[in-house]
């Protein structure tokens, strides 16, 4: 900064030296007719003006260097960051409104340090510094030029408040419509199947309507101010040629310095054009910075506590505690914290496997979202070996822990990459075990087998298929803790008895919960939990709860419902 | 042509050029007068901001003789400072009108190209949307854009600016003292070989930051989209390694675009201050000899900041030029490509207002790559009102045959149709009116519950959403939310399990009320308690429409009239449930699994 100020002032240096080396030569040898001092005065003319260019090349060159250099580290900051904060907060944050964070804000910050910083405090110097000469030169002349100084910051200050809120708005306005894009994009099936292109499209349109409206407000409050600092420069000047056309009459100013003065006075038109220029470049980085902090500011509420140490899983015996567990989703604007969770407790022994039954919406996925801790309980513990989960750091859990969700996130990557995803050094035989646990034998049908790219949201495979490597993904390296989310909806009944074999043979040492919406994947957990509206209400074998428990019944049979649909 | 030729790759990218100055003068066109206006507005700013240095010269060489002479006469004075006066008014007018103008055009022309962007990709078929990737039609329409709007920021006025600076300075100059005039346009030929450099070296630059801006973005999008996964897989490390990677890029590209513009506008003030000094130097001769006076020396010094500065802001212009035209050759390659399912020129009307729901695929032949035939050859007829199930083993071809009714794809060979008319020969509001697919995606937009809901019929009141959702069977857990139907959700769902999500999928279809009803594996995801409502529900909106159903449970395909069973694309067992189930066939063994695994 410091560098690039010194080149930044040298130039303007050069710039201011050159009118009054302009004035030597008009006053001097031009004057008292003196050829000999020409040559000389032109070299210095030269040595000025090359210096100057000289000058801005190194700073732009380092200037752009920097300015990039900041601009691509707080990116990845940024980035680190999101992917530290919790998904309570994805939950709330659409992935439009944060990219735009991280482009065009990021852009935005990026021409201020590189263009407006500098510019903003060279060209307020140079206009002081050209004043004090033209106080110095003439000072009748230099005071009216130091008094037109008046009008140019009422007119900035007036920009200065309409334009803040214009500019917050506008870049706001750009997160909506990314947000708006990235699900257009992303739900084009639904959109297809339904043929609501102009349904989503008129949206779009008076989301972009709106952008364009604020952009013209924005528009409106620069010509006005722009267009006025051109004219009070212009209208000192004029005022300063009649004034000093008399003065020169009068004998008190020299024509050459007249010359020199006007010269001096257009070095100063640049700098109060640009100050309109520069405070909405300013604000818009403020702006800009706001929004980005905005996000950087958030503390991960999920994170490693001070006591927190790493296990090796090796030594985890696997037995899992929810000892009074009550939880509650972060109230998402007006609406209250409702709890899901209330005074949950259950212990599972190492190795076994239970599973979790409930009706639509009673809780079980959040139930085992705690074990990751993808979210924390808000009373009550979770414990794994008799220590808060919390007490593990984040790393070590989540290598304890494996998981598959109720829906299967693909990533645009190789099979191999989506199934390892954090594993490093994944070997050979752990893969092949856990597709074929899976199985998810079709992998090595597909055109480049372990190494195909499979698309976005896996496009390319059923639902099934993408259900299968989810799994694989979730038993790889054989995680002494296994939580899967109603793991093979999307398997047919051929499929998910095969799976079942393999997943009970791999589940004989692993503690398993298994969030079951059907009976014959019941048969894998030795003991079933029932969740009604958030608390455990029974537990037992599924023949002991069948028989006793009509609730359980009523979620868990099948044949009550296909007889009651007849 | 040949001459335009600039980059070595040849054509490709010339044709891409020229897309791109296609699309940004289609962009224009509209405005051409209002442009014309605009342009006329520069031109009175600058002809008032030029006529000032002519002004001063003036007041001094005539004014000041006129002051300090034996008439002491003010009045060339008095009238020059008022001409200045009126120039300095009409400048800042004309700056005035022209922004205001000048914004109007650009910020209208932005917000036509966006919403034809946004329409095309919406017009582009499945197939194109699976291979471009969301995050590619993200970057599109956010990073590209924003290079294209610097352009409207400022501009045309630093264009116009230059081009009427150059020619009315030189005239100027040569009206002023034609041999000074000769030594400054010595600097011309530097001037057009640096911004020749500029122009190849920046467009290269430019095309690498949108490629790998773009590249960003996927990913960025991508990983936060999929946070769980990433946070419950430890994922965080590498995707920390690949973002860096890609931000490091971006970051190359960025710099030798910057450091190319870091070089030209240095280079231009360069020459700039050599002419300054060469002017000074010879015209101090000048004078001195008597060759010219000091006052038309003074002019042509003012003169040569007007004629360097606005070179110094073009090449600003020039920059954002380059950056935009980057960014357009992208949106033109877009919108150069033509929908693979286009929508007829003169679409034919159904027989009746409203579809039946006749279905009828005649030796259709489909598959996703050429050399790989999913369905070879199928015939099938479905009678309107008949709810059809389709089974078989994974890439036995129901999917795709969903996707062929749906017309999400057009077959190779053959014909789909709908009372009698092909597919491809119905409008689009006809098509999606008459049928609708529900798949397990279940994808929500961002919005609220009802939102959701009304995408099925946009017109549809609060109170008919309400009642979609309870023939469904979704009102009791919606109602149950802390706001109801105006619960907002999001593409990861939020709170809602997705069981729920796929209600609120099947409440949009009710609610579309189309002829033909597709569903594609769309209960995997129910509980049973949820599928028993679906299934009841399912019962009553199948009964007077066509259905055609895929799903594995065969709960769902019990209630079906007619049960097609596929292996590799060809018909094996077609016939009512029950018959299939006693004539002992692949069916049949299929039933007893499932029996088996109700437990």
């Amino acid at each position: 900064m410091g560098w690039m100020l010194a080149l930044a002032f040298g130039a303007t240096a050069a710039l201011i030296a050159v009118p009054l080396v302009i004035r030597h030569l008009v006053d001097g040898p031009v004057r008292q007719r003196e050829p000999g001092a020409i040559p000389a005065l032109g070299a210095l003319v030269l040595a000025f003006g090359v210096t100057e260019a000289l000058l801005v090349f190194f700073r732009r060159w380092m200037q752009t260097a920097s300015a990039l250099g900041m601009e691509t580290a707080i990116r990845h900051d940024l980035y680190r960051h999101l992917q530290r904060l919790p998904v309570a907060f994805h939950d709330q944050w659409p992935s439009g409104q944060l990219l735009s964070r991280a482009t065009s804000d990021l852009a935005v910050l990026r021409r201020f340090l590189s263009f407006g910083l500098i510019f903003g405090i060279v060209n307020t110097t140079t206009y002081i510094a050209v004043i004090v000469l033209l106080l110095r030169l003439h000072w009748p002349l230099g005071l009216a030029v130091a008094v037109s100084a008046v009008p140019i910051i009422v007119v900035s200050k007036r920009v200065f408040s309409q334009y803040l809120t214009a500019a917050r708005r506008m870049q706001d306005l750009q997160g909506e419509l990314a947000t708006l894009v990235e699900s257009a994009a992303q739900g084009i099936r639904v959109i297809k199947a339904f043929g609501r292109h102009q349904h989503i499209g008129r949206q779009f349109a008076a989301n972009a309507r709106d952008l364009h409206d604020t952009a013209m407000a924005k528009t409106r409050v620069l010509a006005s101010c722009w267009s006025k600092l051109d004219l009070i420069p212009n209208l000192t000047l004029g005022l300063m040629l009649a004034v000093g056309a008399i003065e020169v009459a009068g004998g008190r100013l020299t024509v050459g310095g007249l010359v020199a003065f006007v010269a001096l006075q257009t070095a100063l038109l640049w700098p109060v054009q640009s100050i309109g220029w520069i405070i909405a470049n300013g604000q818009e980085a403020m702006t800009a910075a706001d929004r980005v902090y905005e996000v950087l500011d958030v503390r991960p509420a999920i994170t490693d506590r001070r006591t927190a140490r790493a296990v090796d899983p090796a030594t985890v015996r696997g037995r899992v505690r929810f000892e009074r567990v009550g939880f509650a989703y972060p109230s998402a604007g007006s609406s209250p914290r409702s709890a899901v969770l209330s005074e949950v407790s259950l212990d599972i022994a190492p190795g076994e496997t239970v599973a979790i039954v409930g009706a639509t919406g009673s809780g079980k996925t959040s139930l085992v979202s705690l074990l990751p801790r993808t979210h924390d309980p808000t009373t009550g513990r979770v414990t794994i070996d008799d220590r808060d989960i919390r007490d593990y750091t984040l790393d070590s859990l989540r290598s304890i822990v494996g998981v598959a969700f109720e829906e299967p996130t693909l990533f645009s990557m190789s099979v191999r990459e989506n199934l390892a995803l954090g594993c490093h050094g994944t070997s050979h035989s752990a893969l092949a075990e856990a597709i074929d646990i899976a199985q998810a034998g079709f992998v090595y049908d597909l055109p480049q087998g372990l190494d195909t790219r499979i698309g976005e949201q896996g496009h390319s495979l059923s639902g099934g298929q993408r259900q299968r490597l989810a799994l694989a993904r979730a038993v790889l390296g054989r995680p002494r803790v296994l939580v899967l989310d109603d793991p093979l909806s999307a398997l047919d009944v051929h499929t998910e008895a095969l799976v079942e074999t393999a997943l009970a043979a791999a589940l004989r040492d692993t503690t398993a919960i298994i969030v079951v919406h059907r009976p014959s994947t019941i048969a894998l957990a030795g003991r079933v939990a029932l969740l009604m509206d958030g608390t455990i209400t029974a537990v037992g074998t599924h023949s002991h709860l069948m028989a006793t428990i009509p609730a359980y019944r009523a979620v868990l049979s099948a044949t009550v419902g296909t007889e009651e649909a007849r | 042509m040949s001459r335009r030729r600039v980059d070595p790759p040849g054509s490709a990218l010339v044709r891409l050029r020229t897309a791109s100055r296609r699309l940004l003068w289609s962009l224009l066109r509209p405005h051409r007068r209002a442009l014309l206006l605009a342009v006329m507005l520069l031109l009175a700013q600058n002809l008032a901001g030029m006529a000032g240095p002519y002004l001063i010269k003036i007041g001094i060489d005539q004014g000041i003789p006129a002051l300090t002479g034996s008439g002491r006469d003010a009045t060339v004075l008095a009238v020059t400072a008022g001409l200045f006066a009126l120039a300095s008014a009409i400048e800042y007018a004309g700056k005035r009108g022209f922004m205001l103008l000048y914004g109007r055009i650009g910020q209208s022309a932005l917000l036509d190209l966006r919403q034809r962007v946004f329409d095309h990709f919406q017009r582009l078929s499945m197939s194109f949307h699976e291979r471009y990737t969301s995050g590619r039609m993200v970057s599109r329409l956010t990073s590209d854009m924003d290079s294209i709007a610097e352009l409207t920021d400022g501009g045309l006025n630093e264009l116009v600016v230059a081009a009427l600076s150059v020619v009315s300075v030189a005239g100027v100059l040569l009206w002023l003292d034609p041999p000074l005039a000769a030594v400054t346009m010595l600097s011309f030929p530097f001037l057009l070989v640096l911004s020749r450099w500029f122009q190849l070296a920046s467009a290269r630059a430019y095309r690498r930051t949108r490629e790998t801006v773009a590249r960003l973005i996927v990913h960025f999008v991508e990983s936060l989209d999929g946070i769980r996964a990433v946070q419950a897989f430890r994922r965080e490390g590498r995707n920390e390694q690949i973002f860096e990677g890609a931000n490091e890029d971006y970051r190359r590209a960025n710099l030798t675009a910057l450091r190319s513009i870091a070089i030209l506008s240095p280079g231009i003030m360069l020459i700039g201050n050599v002419t300054l000094a060469v002017v000074l130097t010879y015209g101090g001769y000048r004078v001195l000899h008597g060759q010219l006076e000091i006052g038309v020396l003074t002019a042509f010094l003012l003169y040569l900041r007007r004629f360097f500065d606005p070179m110094q802001q073009l090449s600003q212009f020039y920059n954002s030029l380059q950056s935009a035209t980057a960014a357009l050759e992208k949106l033109a390659d877009v919108l150069g490509r033509r929908p693979g399912v286009p929508e007829p020129p003169r679409p034919v009307a159904l027989p009746r207002h409203r579809a039946r729901g006749q279905l009828r695929l005649d030796n259709v032949q489909f598959g996703y790559r050429a050399d790989q035939l999913i369905l070879p050859a199928l015939d099938l007829v479905v009678p309107a009102g008949q709810t059809l199930a389709l089974v078989g083993t994974t890439g036995g071809g129901k999917t795709t045959i969903a996707r062929l009714i749906a017309r999400f794809y057009d077959p190779l060979d053959g014909a789909v149709s709908i009372d009698g008319v092909d597919l491809r020969h119905l409008s689009e509001r006809d098509l999606r009116r008459s049928i609708v697919m529900v798949t397990q995606e279940n994808y929500l937009f961002a919005g609220t519950i009802a939102d959701n809901i009304r995408f099925g019929r946009p017109s549809a009141s609060l109170d008919e959403i309400a009642q979609a959702a309870k023939a469904i069977g979704a009102a009791t857990f919606i109602d149950a939310l802390p706001d109801a139907y105006r619960t907002r959700v999001h593409r990861r769902g939020g709170r809602l399990s997705a069981g729920q999500r796929q209600l609120v999928a099947f409440a949009r279809a009710f609610l579309a009320d189309p002829a033909v009803l597709i569903l594609d594996e769309a209960t995997s995801s129910l509980d049973i308690p949820s599928e028993r409502l679906v299934q009841r529900a399912l019962r009553t909106i199948m009964s007077d429409r066509t259905a055609v159903v895929i799903a594995h449970r065969l709960s769902t395909v019990e209630i079906a009239d007619r049960v097609l069973v596929l292996d590799r694309g060809r018909i094996v067992e077609d016939g009512r449930p029950t018959d299939l189930v006693a004539a002992g066939g692949r069916y049949a063994d299929l039933h007893r699994q499932w029996l088996n695994s109700l437990g």
